[in-house]
């Protein structure tokens, strides 16, 4: 289970740094082809296809979400310059031999604008194993303050 | 409404004078930034005429509410047990807590936090705790949660402050031909808010307001979102130079039609599914829709071509409700309420919440870069000295009449702007 523990959290750190430091080609291929990201409004939500979200993208949408932070077409994604986001509190919640749900805390903080702004998030990882590594089947983000107002996020949680 | 109240608004408002401020080809910068004239805006304004307070499909049954707020006042839209709508204020009659938080639900009365005053979905005060203490002193029936004038079209709800506010199908006037025809992409079956994004930005209001009319701003701010789209639908958005038209309905409406062949839904049943829905279609066939019923939900699916902007707090926008709250004079909430069909099959909502999260709210392809410019306005507001003004006078030269005998001017005209300002001068200037 520690191995395991280890895997897992190497995994969502590396993750964490690609979207930080904007490798976002490389965050594309963590993914498995049919996985789905999804940050959800409401905090109870479970059939994210059935129900209204904030971002619930599958391949083709990952790929032009990432073409939109990258391309300098967006005025909104030039103002958020960086991020620093640090996942922890990691829990395995299941496992067998072809995938782990592992569920973790995330702070993200934003600077835009001079405004140092903090996103906290409860995150849900269903991974599926890949040899030696791992492919996102599916991310849930939970925003603590998804059922409430947010201001503009220009890149991705 | 005390007589004490009277006196604090009719103090407060009587201290700004806008009638130099907002002239037919432009606005005074300081309607972005006084903080004397946002506290009268709430007065004159906000709590002066019709505000949008929610769609029915929100309070669906007996026991279902909805808070919201006309201007700065929280109030609940409630269904009763016999399913009639009320608009209540959300302020206990004793020490005016609030009676009801949470965006919507169930309940089946509300029940003060504090003392434990308990109403009815009517607003009827039920119960109070140690009634013998008020023997003589009040009578419940003459302290229920105060009850707001509420009037309804086609589905929307709008709430008044004004006892003598004219009907709301007055107000509406040259706008409900155009609500008529937004109503119809919910597929032929009735409208669903399927929820909503909220977020804020720093900035006035009334910027917010101006942009629903505004096509102009489009390939610039949403450069972005035009690329996201496959070649055919890029065409559809590039409507700058098409036979758009922004027309003044009166009363501070106004319709920004960008895409003329999205005006009739029920027209044009049989032309070519576009690319970007030939899969939902087919999904529909899998269903075993019928020929008809597909082409009705494809030419639904996307929404209309235009936004109505109605003065001063709703849109109905392409395909879902713009809704503003002004929070401080440089704080503005807003709404993007996601529509679909009750009952209609599970792809067709699906897809239309799709489209919503792929341009709207915090995360969308589109909101980011509008809050950005709005943004933007704001903090450059503060140049100058006092000599600085907003230009609302695009197309002011190019003005022709409508089918409807109204102004109309070219759609990336600011003609829905000055449409708004006529209004908001004429409110903020009136007699009280």
């Amino acid at each position: 289970m520690n191995e395991l523990m280890n895997d897992v959290t190497a995994f969502i750190y590396k993750e964490a740094d690609m979207l930080d430091f904007k490798e976002y080609q490389d965050w594309l291929n963590l993914w498995d082809a049919d996985g789905i990201y999804v940050v959800p409004i409401d905090p109870e939500a479970e059939d994210f296809s059935n129900t209204l979200n904030y971002a619930y993208d599958k391949a083709d949408m990952r790929k032009l979400r990432v073409n939109r932070l990258t391309s300098g077409e967006a005025v909104s994604t030039q103002t958020t310059p960086k991020t620093v986001r640090a996942p922890t509190r990691f829990r395995i919640l299941s496992s067998d031999s072809d995938r782990v749900k592992v569920r973790c805390a995330q702070h993200i903080s934003e600077n835009r604008h001079g405004v140092l702004r903090t996103y906290p998030a409860d995150v849900t990882y269903t991974l599926r194993r890949d040899g030696e590594d791992f492919r996102i089947v599916e991310k849930v983000v939970r925003l603590l303050n998804s059922d409430n107002h947010l201001s503009s996020i220009g890149y991705i949680l | 409404m005390t007589h004490m109240d009277n006196v604090c608004r009719s103090k407060r408002a009587a201290e700004v004078d806008v009638s130099g401020l907002v002239l037919e080809d432009r606005v005074h910068t300081s309607l972005y930034s006084d903080p004397a004239l946002f506290e009268a805006e709430l007065d004159k304004v906000f709590n002066n005429t019709w505000v949008w307070v929610a769609h029915e499909s929100e309070v669906p049954e007996s026991g279902s509410y909805k808070t919201a707020h006309i201007g700065r006042q929280p109030v609940i839209v409630s269904r009763d047990r016999k399913g009639e709508i009320h608009v209540l204020l959300n302020r206990c009659r004793h020490r005016a807590a609030t009676v009801c938080e949470g965006k919507r639900g169930k309940v089946k009365s509300f029940v003060c936090p504090y003392h434990g005053w308990g109403y009815a979905l009517d607003g009827e005060l039920r119960a109070v705790p140690k009634p013998e203490e008020y023997e003589g002193v009040f009578d419940k029936k003459d302290f229920p949660l105060v009850t707001v004038r509420h009037e309804t079209y086609n589905g929307m709800i709008f709430a008044t402050m004004k006892a003598d506010m004219m009907p709301l199908a007055d107000f509406l006037g040259g706008a409900k031909k155009w609500i008529d025809l937004f109503m119809k992409q919910s597929g032929g079956y009735p409208m669903k808010v399927l929820g909503d994004h909220r977020f804020r930005f720093p900035g006035n209001w009334k910027i917010q307001l101006e942009n629903t009319t505004d096509a102009y701003h489009f390939p610039v701010v949403h450069k972005s979102f035009v690329s996201s789209l496959d070649e055919q639908t890029s065409k559809v958005f590039d409507f700058l130079d098409g036979d758009g038209f922004v027309e003044d309905l009166g009363n501070g409406h106004s319709v920004m039609v960008m895409i003329p062949a999205l005006v009739d839904l029920d027209e044009n049943l049989d032309a070519p599914i576009p690319d970007r829905f030939q899969e939902f279609a087919k999904e529909l066939e899998r269903e075993g829709r019928s020929e008809q019923e597909i082409r009705r939900l494809v030419r639904a699916v996307g929404g209309t071509g235009f936004n109505v902007n109605l003065f001063p707090n709703v849109a109905c926008s392409m395909a879902f409700f713009r809704v503003l709250r002004p929070i401080a004079v440089e704080e503005t909430e807003i709404h993007h309420v996601a529509l679909g069909g009750e009952g209609a099959p599970a792809a067709f909502n699906q897809m239309r919440m799709r489209l919503h999260e792929h341009f709207q709210g915090p995360m969308g392809f589109g909101t980011p870069d509008d809050a950005e410019a709005w943004e933007r306005v704001q903090k450059g507001s503060y140049a100058g000295l006092d000599e600085e003004w907003i230009l609302i006078n695009r197309g002011q030269q190019h003005l022709k009449t409508s089918q409807d005998g109204n102004v109309a001017g070219a759609v990336c005209s600011e003609t829905g702007m000055r449409a708004a300002y006529r209004q908001y001068k004429a409110m903020m200037t009136a007699k009280a």
